[in-house]
């Protein structure tokens, strides 16, 4: 029987060696994960999950399997600065883990943040529950993909009762390189009982390049630990960035989550929250803002497994130019989790007329005593706010901008760091000028 | 400073305003008043420079100018002032950053130097000891979670800041309690001046027992079918708009 020819992007990845580990069950992992990506190839828009964000053009090209001078390429300090936040930080450039860039040395007691590949050299057993996992779902090629040669990124332990005051902060750089590479990073964040944390992933580029980036994380709360979490996606334009973040909280666990996608020409985010303890808590705010060719597709996943589990999100859109935007929450009660609270809302704006968003709220419910709310609504500007503004003697293009900004930011004003927030508004700004 | 000449003006297919023509000058006060439906405040939006309501025929000028080819934001810094009859609330827009671009926009639109936020504030505090305002309004979003009273009085504290030439004011009056009223005009009685023109939009003549106009129209059917000066308030108040339609020219229809 004939195969099918290979699309290049399979084709030259299939090709590409795995990175050797020495450990047997991880190298084996690694193998059956680019085996199971290559049989399966990436999704097409029959996968209800890649309903929207078409790969043909993607499955065209073919990128080299990571950056063989990460460790060498030139960052100015200046990309790396974040709103005068100090305190430790793990910088990736290109999927590569860079020690002159982090700073690791002020960690704060009850905090263990090393890269991967630190913490696989020194105890991988730790790591084989994570890291072996498969990846079975029709959609996960990117995952699978992502489970095969990703040799980096953060893993990060918070003691048990340990409130950690500072931020700590990710960053994942996308840098020029020759060619077309391929990156990936992982990621595995336990917080213990009781734990506090604020976490700041950003992604951001450095010079022109169209690199494809993976990005998975694990994201484990034990019981009563608190987690704030906040997503600047600053990808460079041209580059394709996929994530992947899973949530697994515990009782009373709770995860406050900030994200902004205002990056990339592809971005796809996919963000699975399961509450498995009772009373677990997760509360999800964010924004996207595709413009000119880009296309954004956020896809929410909400489980509730457990008792009087709460679960609200907000999420915000704005489409300018051709661009294009997806969201698609789906909140699923099951069985036993009686007296779940769910509410979800997605707003979208659309700033010209060939702009899209597809907005696809979904709420299944199979327990008791369940409070549910999920609405959508795609729409323009408000004509009567623009001419209020305007009848004062703002001109057009500036009450355009600030009722635009005034609509993206309001997702997080929940967010307890002023500084972040001036931080987010002036992202907003520079990416909405007047 | 205004001169309307036999205004048609249309809003989505519909003829709302049949040949109005009225002219003001500087310093006077004219109260418009008319039943529900009449354009009342379809001419305070045709004045200010709406989308959607389109001029079929005749002239405005302000102050010599053309007033109809000016955008909103134009007209606002040329020194014209709707205060709305619903304001409307901008959640996520603060009132204070709000207040501040309105002001400094008019001010480089004439040329003339911005303020910045301290020079600002001071200003702005001045302005909400007039209307007594609470200073916590500054930091909410423009209207939003605004009492009526308090949606209405801010657009005269807006009117107070902006200093127009020409303020038409939207039944600004209505929905409000007897001191609030009182406080709306004080308000504007504090802005009269020889230069300062004012249209006063309203259902009821208790408005004109504190804001006294030098001359009062009734709008019906579209146009000006009767003015007078402050008696014809209170004609209207005893015999109500139906003697109006009988004693002025053929009103057309009235919503
Ligand atoms: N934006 C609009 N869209 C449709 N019809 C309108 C609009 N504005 C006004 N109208 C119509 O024009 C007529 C006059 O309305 P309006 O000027 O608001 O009257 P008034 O302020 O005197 O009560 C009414 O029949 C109203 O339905
Ligand atoms: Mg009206």
């Amino acid at each position: 029987m004939n195969q099918p020819a290979r699309p290049p992007f399979v084709a030259a990845l299939a090709e590409a060696p795995l990175p050797a580990s020495g450990v047997a069950w991880l190298d084996k992992a690694r193998r059956e994960n680019l085996d199971a990506f290559v049989a399966a190839g990436l999704p097409d828009t029959r996968v209800e999950a890649w309903k929207y964000t078409a790969l043909r053009a993607l499955s065209q090209r073919s990128f080299a399997a990571g950056d063989a001078q990460a460790l060498s390429r030139d960052i100015d300090p200046a990309l790396l600065a974040l709103a005068g936040i100090e305190g430790p930080a793990l910088v990736f450039v290109n999927g590569v883990y860079r020690a002159d860039l982090s700073m690791l040395d002020a960690l704060p007691a009850g905090v263990d943040l090393q890269p991967l590949s630190h913490a696989l050299a020194a105890d991988p057993e730790s790591l084989r529950f994570t890291l072996s996992r498969h990846y079975r779902e029709p959609g996960d090629a990117f995952a699978r993909l992502n489970g095969a040669f990703a040799h980096d990124g953060a893993v990060l332990r918070v003691a048990a009762g340990a409130k950690i005051s500072v931020p700590l902060r990710l960053v994942f750089v996308g840098a020029a390189a020759g060619a077309e590479i391929a990156w990936h990073v992982r990621h595995l964040v336990e917080l213990g009982e009781g734990a506090e944390l604020t976490l700041i992933e950003q992604h951001l580029g450095a010079g022109e390049q169209a690199h494809l980036g993976t990005q998975l994380g694990d994201v484990t709360l034990h019981a009563d630990a608190t987690l704030h979490h906040v997503g600047l996606q600053q990808a460079g334009a041209g580059s394709s960035l996929v994530r992947r973040s899973h949530y697994r909280l515990g009782a009373r666990a709770q995860t406050h989550l900030h994200a902004l996608e205002l990056g990339g020409t592809l971005a796809r985010h996919d963000l699975r929250a399961e509450l498995v303890g009772d009373a677990a808590g997760f509360h999800g705010h964010g924004a996207f803002l595709p413009d000119g060719r880009q296309h954004m597709d956020i896809q929410l996943a909400i489980g509730h497994q457990a008792r009087n589990t709460v679960s609200s999100s907000t999420w915000r859109g704005v489409a300018s130019g051709r661009g294009r935007g997806v969201f698609r929450g789906a909140i699923v009660v099951n069985t036993g989790a009686d007296g779940a609270d769910a509410v979800l809302g997605n707003k979208n704006l659309l700033l010209s007329p060939q702009a899209e968003i597809d907005t696809k709220p979904e709420l299944e419910i199979y327990a008791d005593e369940v409070k549910a709310a999920h609405g959508a609504t795609v729409g323009q500007l408000d004509e009567r706010a623009s001419f209020y503004l305007r009848s004062r003697g703002i001109p057009e293009p500036q009450a355009r901008t600030l009722l635009t900004t005034a609509f993206a930011r309001a997702p997080f004003e929940s967010l307890a760091s002023e500084r972040l927030r001036e931080h987010i508004d002036q992202l907003l700004l520079a990416r909405l000028p007047a | 400073m205004l001169k309307i000449e036999n205004l048609h003006a249309r809003v989505e297919g519909k003829d709302i305003l049949k040949g109005l023509s009225l002219e003001v000058k500087p310093g006077e006060v004219h109260a418009i008043m008319g039943p529900n439906g009449a354009g009342k405040s379809t001419l305070g939006n045709v004045l200010s420079g709406r989308e959607g309501y389109e001029v079929t025929e005749g002239s405005v000028l302000f102050e010599g100018r053309n007033l109809l080819e000016l955008a909103p934001e134009e007209r606002a810094a040329a020194g014209v002032f709707l205060a709305f009859q619903y304001p409307v609330e901008i959640p996520g827009v603060n009132n204070t950053y709000f207040l501040r671009a309105a002001y400094n926009a008019q001010r480089k639109a004439r040329g003339e130097g911005e303020l910045d936020s301290m020079q600002f504030l001071k200003l702005v505090r001045e302005k909400l000891k007039i209307m007594q305002l609470s200073p916590d309004l500054l930091n909410r979003a423009v209207n939003e979670g605004f009492s009526g009273g308090e949606k209405k009085r801010n657009e005269i504290f807006q009117m107070a800041l902006l200093e127009p030439k020409l303020a038409i004011l939207d039944e600004t009056d209505s929905g409000l309690d007897i001191d609030a009223l009182k406080q709306v005009a004080e308000g504007v009685n504090a802005l009269r001046s020889p230069e300062r023109s004012f249209i006063v939009v309203t259902h009821y003549q208790r408005l004109l027992d504190y804001i006294v106009p030098d001359h009062v129209h009734v709008l019906a059917g579209g146009r000006i079918v009767e003015s007078g000066d402050r008696s014809l308030a209170l004609k209207l108040e005893e015999h109500g708009y139906a003697w109006v339609a009988e004693h002025g020219e053929p009103a057309g229809a009235s919503a």
